[in-house]
């Protein structure tokens, strides 16, 4: 049938458009608190910030039913493997923010404990800046996202496309 | 081609086979090997935690299991949305009924402590405030308070009444949070929404006043970084005002309603024995009927001039701790309505330019003003050698600070008595014997901040 017989109440678009705004319009975190950064985390999910408005006001305790990963706050190098872990158990498409300075870099504390930075376990798509951000830079972090998953590649696993910070992580095993 | 031909071939092939079968053998041993280890590796932890256990070979015959005399460990977090951010608890089971309980700590471990000895006595409050963010006023508070007395400094009138003010509208807003936190835990889903909303409010006031919603690094040794903004007297009463109006809510959607009530009344019940053999403080021990509040037992600040209550229960239970908490709000409005009526007039920080820096106007016509900041904000000021420890009511119990001087411009040792780590340790008493469904309920009413357990 031609496009031209078809009446109206019609609209044609790529598909690969349509499964990106999907994509963009239910992005469901996991929770993943660490520190101060997961209060704010939390104030964005309460009622005068209102995270709603962009359908991600359904955090996942569980990461397999979860597209991103906040991390929240500092994180130590005990609790490293964890992150990693959780990370693995979500599947793809997954999108990581990094939130706050500590988990971007350290922050203030360059000592023994902390990991200096959450890209040396996991690849990281969008830092947001603030001790502790405010839940507004969340939002525009957040916001940030979809505007990857809106011009980003559909079927492509992200180390193909190079995304995160590109680190490669070699796994070890312990001696026999 | 001979038989004997064929024969050497075969057995040529059969010795290749056998060298090959003895490769995959040995690398299947080697495999399992390295896979036991990795096993070993992964429950080492839980060995260690646990204590010594026996190694049981459990089989399925379809009867009843585990047995009766067998025990179950179930691992909570750290990853687990009611934990309130990184706490691992073990608990061991019996059926439905906890044995013991060890909560694990350690995953947000920031090495502050060691980090505080590296920076200056005036830059040490970025450190501390970043201990328990739910709190961020107390921290620095009790920090403040050991360095002045450390430095003999005295604090102007006004800089102690702001910093009680400032003190008080972070516990409303700690408190409120625990509302937040415990409903949303406890499943009462709506109570998180109206927990934020009048957080925010503090916030706003407070991020008014400091520039910061949390993490403030407000109240700083020799007075606070700033004074009170312009207006802010209706500002803090209408704050005051909203927050009273609204938590007659709270009172009506959790106080009297049964679901509430058959969750919390009567669970994980506390004596005041036990709440004192671990060093718990704050509403844990007083619920349990022991009315031990640091602001009225040793006033620090203007506490002694301001009229409050103390609040306090009888029966040690996560109720009663909701409770206090929910009550708790409404007398530090008091405290707060108080501060607006008495504020002094006078400076906002003690005038001595070693300790304070010089109004930023003075910079612009006086070398020695410019001076003096210089120096004060790269070497910081020097403190009398000798050690100190400070005690204050923070909104989770006794935070206490512990400063050695070596009469460097750094401390030699810093160490803060966060209220959280014990109040953790009243948790085995409490959930000894109750059932599995309890646990969150009673991780959840002790209201522990990781980041100061660990620190």
């Amino acid at each position: 049938m031609p496009l031209d017989s078809i009446p109206h109440n019609f609209l044609t678009g790529r598909l690969e458009d349509l499964v990106r705004w999907a994509r963009r319009h239910s992005v469901w975190p996991a929770t993943f608190g660490l520190a101060c950064c997961a209060i704010e985390m939390m104030a964005a999910g309460g009622a005068h910030y209102d995270i709603a408005r962009y359908g991600m006001e359904v955090f996942r305790p569980s990461p397999r039913q979860a597209d991103l990963m906040v991390v929240a706050g500092r994180l130590s190098q005990k609790m490293a493997p964890v992150l990693r872990q959780v990370y693995d158990q979500m599947v793809e498409p997954k999108w990581v923010i990094s939130m706050g300075v500590c988990a971007s870099t350290g922050g203030m504390f360059n000592n023994y404990a902390l990991v200096q930075g959450v890209d040396q376990i996991v690849p990281v798509d969008v830092y947001v800046p603030g001790c502790p951000p405010h839940p507004e830079t969340f939002l525009q972090g957040i916001l940030t996202v979809h505007e990857q998953i809106r011009t980003g590649e559909l079927l492509r696993r992200r180390e193909e496309r190079g995304g995160g910070a590109g680190i490669h992580i070699e796994e070890t095993h312990v001696p026999a | 081609m001979s038989d004997g031909a064929r024969d050497t071939d075969a057995t040529v092939t059969r010795d290749e086979l056998h060298e090959v079968e003895d490769e995959f053998a040995r690398e299947v041993a080697a495999s399992e090997k390295r896979e036991d280890a990795r096993l070993l590796h992964q429950t080492d932890e839980a060995d260690q935690e646990m204590g010594d256990r026996s190694m049981t070979e459990v089989v399925l015959t379809g009867g009843p299991w585990p047995d009766d005399d067998d025990t179950m460990i179930v691992n909570f977090g750290p990853q687990h949305p009611s934990t309130h951010g990184v706490l691992r608890v073990m608990v061991e089971l019996d059926g439905e009924r906890v044995l013991r309980v060890k909560p694990v700590i350690g995953y947000l471990h920031t090495g502050m402590e060691k980090t505080a000895e590296q920076l200056t006595y005036v830059q040490g409050g970025t450190n501390v405030t970043r201990m328990d963010y739910a709190s961020p006023l107390s921290n620095e508070l009790v920090y403040a308070l050991a360095v002045e007395r450390l430095l003999d400094l005295e604090v102007p009138e006004r800089a102690t009444w702001i910093r009680m003010l400032m003190a008080e509208l972070n516990r409303m807003a700690s408190h409120l949070l625990f509302q937040a936190t415990n409903g949303l835990d406890l499943g009462a889903l709506s109570m998180m929404l109206y927990g934020w909303r009048e957080r925010e409010m503090v916030l706003r006031f407070i991020e008014k006043v400091t520039g910061l919603r949390m993490n403030t690094n407000y109240i700083r040794p020799g007075g606070v970084a700033a004074d009170l903004h312009d207006g802010w007297e209706d500002d803090a009463l209408e704050l005051c005002d909203l927050v009273e109006t609204n938590l007659p809510d709270y009172e009506a959607l959790l106080v009297e309603n049964p679901i509430w009530l058959e969750r919390m009344v009567g669970v994980g019940v506390l004596s005041t024995e036990e709440a004192l053999s671990v060093n718990a403080s704050g509403p844990i021990l007083r619920s349990t009927g022991f009315g031990w509040d640091l602001r009225k037992a040793e006033p620090y600040l203007a506490y002694d001039e301001v009229d409050f209550d103390v609040v306090y229960a009888q029966n040690g239970d996560c109720f009663d701790r909701f409770r206090i908490r929910l009550y708790e709000i409404y007398e530090s409005i008091k405290i707060v309505r108080q501060c607006v009526e008495k504020m002094p007039g006078g400076d906002y920080r003690a005038d001595d330019l070693k300790v304070t820096p010089p109004p930023r106007a003075r910079i612009n016509e006086s070398m020695e003003a410019l001076i003096h900041h210089f120096k004060l904000f790269t070497e910081g000021f020097r403190v009398p050698a000798g050690e100190t420890y400070v005690a204050i009511e923070s909104p989770r119990g006794e935070i206490g600070c512990y400063i050695v001087s070596d009469g460097s411009g750094k401390p030699a040792r810093l160490h803060i008595r966060g209220p959280s780590l014990n109040n953790l340790q009243a948790m085995e008493p409490m959930l000894k014997d109750t059932i599995i469904a309890d646990a969150v309920a009673v991780i959840s009413s002790v209201d522990p901040i990781l980041g100061e357990v660990d620190r």
